[in-house]
């Protein structure tokens, strides 16, 4: 009888639900606005709206039908005694991280990979090691930052420029482009400090625009919309990669056979080897001072600065230490392109990069890593659906913050503790307070 | 001197259309404590429906133009409403309770959303109207110049005078304005004196919606092309307008819009109109690190 009546509920709310579509897709989805010779004219998609209708009205029948299921499995489960200590996923968590290490160490060498696995290897970790970056600001020190792109831009900007002007390598201008980064971090982070977490977050997202309307416009000094072209390849330290061969050159040097691939898994390596050190920065200031400072700014403002941490000195420091890592990515990307114009610098690739932290889940390096994988090798699998993947994107967005705000890695091992090490479960982080 | 009193006329009209999205900024923002991300997005999308409205009716034969601006006013703010309502419900409801940014990151997430939505749903070209309204009146004649008002900005600055008044009549007078402000103060005092928050909420974004159709339609009549991409940029002003306002605060909303749009339109004059967003941008941070609270907000005490 009760199953009956909220069947009969669902079929409701389902209807209500599909109501609710035919009036939000009436007007876009069942009227398509076409050019025709003088201005506009309209185009009726009956089809189109109706299935997008019916579409919304099992959609939401099924999940209600999920969450009714759900809601009376956990009823059962409910007087069952809550589970302490480490869940018996840990024990495979662990293997997680080496696994995949030693995976993307191999990946070059194992048979059958090719140059296209190997370039979106590397696009796979540039992304990973732009999502560590920002965990760094976001994850460890809660501070939402919506244009962390700019660093990344001034990376990018700042190789090409000292490469053009003061004709240096790539090796040279590597750590100068982390400084230039990570002064531009702490010149724009030192105006925003004052600033609570969603303001904080438009006037980043303010500033990474600026950047890239002055990058757009400066066209004497950045090529402007049109770009800038012809920045130096990598070489070997010192060695060049030509597919001449001979002396002097990689292959050369080496004596091996000229190949298109070496420079493609030296670029892969050089990547890899880059985000490496973001982690292993990132692993070991967690538990200096200041990695500890970052997560008590995250976990409680008020209560840090009451016992005597300078905040401004905290949120510098990972403002300055995320963008320097966004700037290593940045250099990296212009050698790898050889080619760079502000739109590969738009908002969307902010938000990119702060999905996979927060799919990730805030904090945790591994999920990091995975929602990286995850997100651009889906990216890449619906590579044909090109106008349909931003769309996806955007709806995944708000599916993962319903579904799992915390993200995939949502436990948390503390930095610090007093006798047994006890993971955290994600209902008990709270973050992004400040 | 004249063609600043020309750009005074310009920047006004500009500035209406940002004082009313400004106001659903400032009104979620006041309710629920989030920046509605998606609010630009909702703008664009009034401006869509206008468009495809006016299309419907000169297909339909009605050409006599009070009765178009007016059923397409209706179908705007109607329609866009329902996306205001959806979005809530969709996106925000379910995250009411959760930790502080995940509301701006689901938000953010549904503003990509749309953007895509109506590209892939409209096609990513601009979208051209012809002038529906027509002529002007010479206000004052110049040496070099000629100071005009065209009827299409006496009606933009008409029709957002008169939503604001009506607005302010709702906010101020009715039992739905007067739960809005008291969810506004303590929304767990609200609940427990018999409000319907949850309804209270949603209604907010359904009128936040519906203002961002008026200004949508009134964007579309002034600029005559609209593009899917038009609610990111006009949504960070707006919000900008809203944070010089004071956030939370409705008339500082609308001071706010005027205030950026006569910058916009003289930084566009006289200095460079390539630059013209980067000097939006600027005041938004310099509003927020002078002058927090803004120009009429309350100034909030951080209880611990």
């Amino acid at each position: 009888m009760a199953r009956a009546a909220s069947l009969a509920h669902l079929v409701k709310d389902a209807g209500l639900a599909a109501l609710v579509a035919l009036g939000v897709g009436a007007p876009l989805l069942g009227l398509k606005t076409d050019a025709a010779d003088r201005g506009l004219t309209l185009v009726p998609r009956p089809g189109l709206l109706l299935a997008a209708v019916a579409a919304v009205f099992a959609g939401r029948l099924l999940f209600g039908l999920f969450l009714a299921n759900r809601r009376a499995a956990a009823a059962r489960v409910a007087d069952a005694p809550p589970r302490i200590g480490p869940s018996p996923y840990a024990r495979i968590g662990r293997m997680v991280a080496p696994v995949l290490l030693a995976l993307s160490v191999l990946l070059p060498v194992i048979p059958g990979v090719g140059r296209y696995e190997i370039d979106l290897g590397t696009l796979v970790l540039t992304y990973v090691m732009l999502g560590w970056g920002l965990n760094i600001v976001v994850g460890l020190a809660g501070l939402l930052d919506l244009g962390y792109v700019a660093f990344y831009a001034v990376g990018a900007y700042g190789y090409a420029l000292m490469a053009k002007f003061f004709d240096l390598s790539f090796w040279a201008a590597l750590p100068l482009t982390g400084l230039f980064a990570a002064t531009w971090g702490i010149i724009l982070g030192f105006p925003v400090l004052r600033l609570r977490g969603d303001y904080l977050a438009i006037v980043t997202l303010a500033f990474g625009e600026i950047i890239r309307v002055v990058l757009l416009n400066w066209t004497t000094l950045t090529g402007g919309p049109n770009g800038m072209s012809g920045i130096p390849r990598p070489t070997f330290f010192g060695l060049p990669f030509s597919m001449a061969g001979g002396e002097g050159t990689f292959a050369g040097f080496f004596g091996l056979e000229p190949s298109p691939l070496h420079r493609i898994t030296f670029l892969y390596y050089l990547i890899l080897a880059l985000a490496l050190v973001t982690n292993f920065v990132t692993i070991r200031l967690r538990r200096h001072p200041v990695g500890r400072a970052w997560e008590a700014l995250r976990e409680d403002e008020v209560a840090s600065r009451a016992l005597g941490l300078s905040v401004v000195a905290v949120k510098l420091t990972a403002f300055a230490t995320g963008a320097m890592f966004g700037g290593f990515a940045g250099a990296f990307f212009a050698t790898r392109q050889g080619f760079i114009s502000p739109e590969s610098f738009t908002f969307i690739e902010s938000a990119l990069i702060l999905a996979i932290v927060v799919l990730g889940g805030m904090g945790s390096q591994l999920g990091v890593a995975v929602a990286a994988t995850l997100m651009i090798g889906g990216f890449e699998v619906f590579r044909g659906l090109d106008e349909y993947r931003m769309l996806v994107f955007g709806l995944a967005m708000v599916a993962i913050m319903v579904w799992r705000p915390r993200g995939l890695v949502s436990s948390r091992e503390p930095s610090v503790s007093l006798g047994a090490r006890r993971s955290v479960g994600g209902e008990h982080v709270a973050e992004g307070k400040g | 001197m004249d063609y600043a009193l020309q750009q005074l006329v310009n920047g006004l009209t500009l500035g209406m259309i940002y004082g009313l999205i400004a106001l659903g900024y400032t009104m979620v923002y006041g309710i629920i404590g989030m920046i509605n991300f998606a609010h630009g997005d909702v703008f664009m999308i009034g401006a869509f429906i206008s468009l495809i409205s006016f299309l419907l009716l000169g297909m339909g034969g009605i050409t006599a133009v009070p009765i178009a601006l007016v059923l397409v006013l209706a179908i705007a703010m109607g329609f866009t409403a329902l996306y205001g309502f959806a979005v809530e419900r969709i996106a925000y409801r379910p995250l009411r309770g959760s930790f502080r940014l995940a509301p701006l990151i689901s938000a953010i997430g549904m503003s990509i959303f749309l953007q895509n939505f109506v590209q892939v749903s409209q096609g990513a070209r601009v979208k051209p109207l012809e002038p529906v309204v027509r002529g002007s009146f010479v206000l004052f004649q110049g040496a070099t110049v000629t100071v005009s008002i065209s009827i299409m900005q006496i009606l933009i600055i008409l029709t957002t005078l008169a939503v604001l008044a009506a607005f302010t009549v709702i906010v101020a007078r009715t039992p739905l304005g007067r739960a809005m402000r008291a969810c506004e103060q303590d929304q767990r005092m609200a609940r427990l004196l018999g409000i319907d928050t949850d309804r209270t909420i949603s209604l907010t974004f359904v009128i936040g919606a519906a203002l961002a159709a008026v200004a949508g339609m009134m964007y579309l009549l002034y600029y005559g092309v609209i593009d899917f991409f038009i609610g990111f940029v006009a949504g960070v002003k707006a919000f900008t307008a809203a944070v010089l306002g004071g956030i939370g605060s409705l008339p500082g909303a609308v001071l706010g819009g005027l205030l950026i749009g006569l910058i916009e339109t003289f930084w566009s004059a006289y200095f460079s109109v390539q630059y013209k967003d980067v000097a939006a941008f600027s005041i938004l941070a310099l509003t927020l690190l002078f002058m927090p609270s803004g120009l009429l907000g309350r100034h909030d005490v951080e209880k611990v």
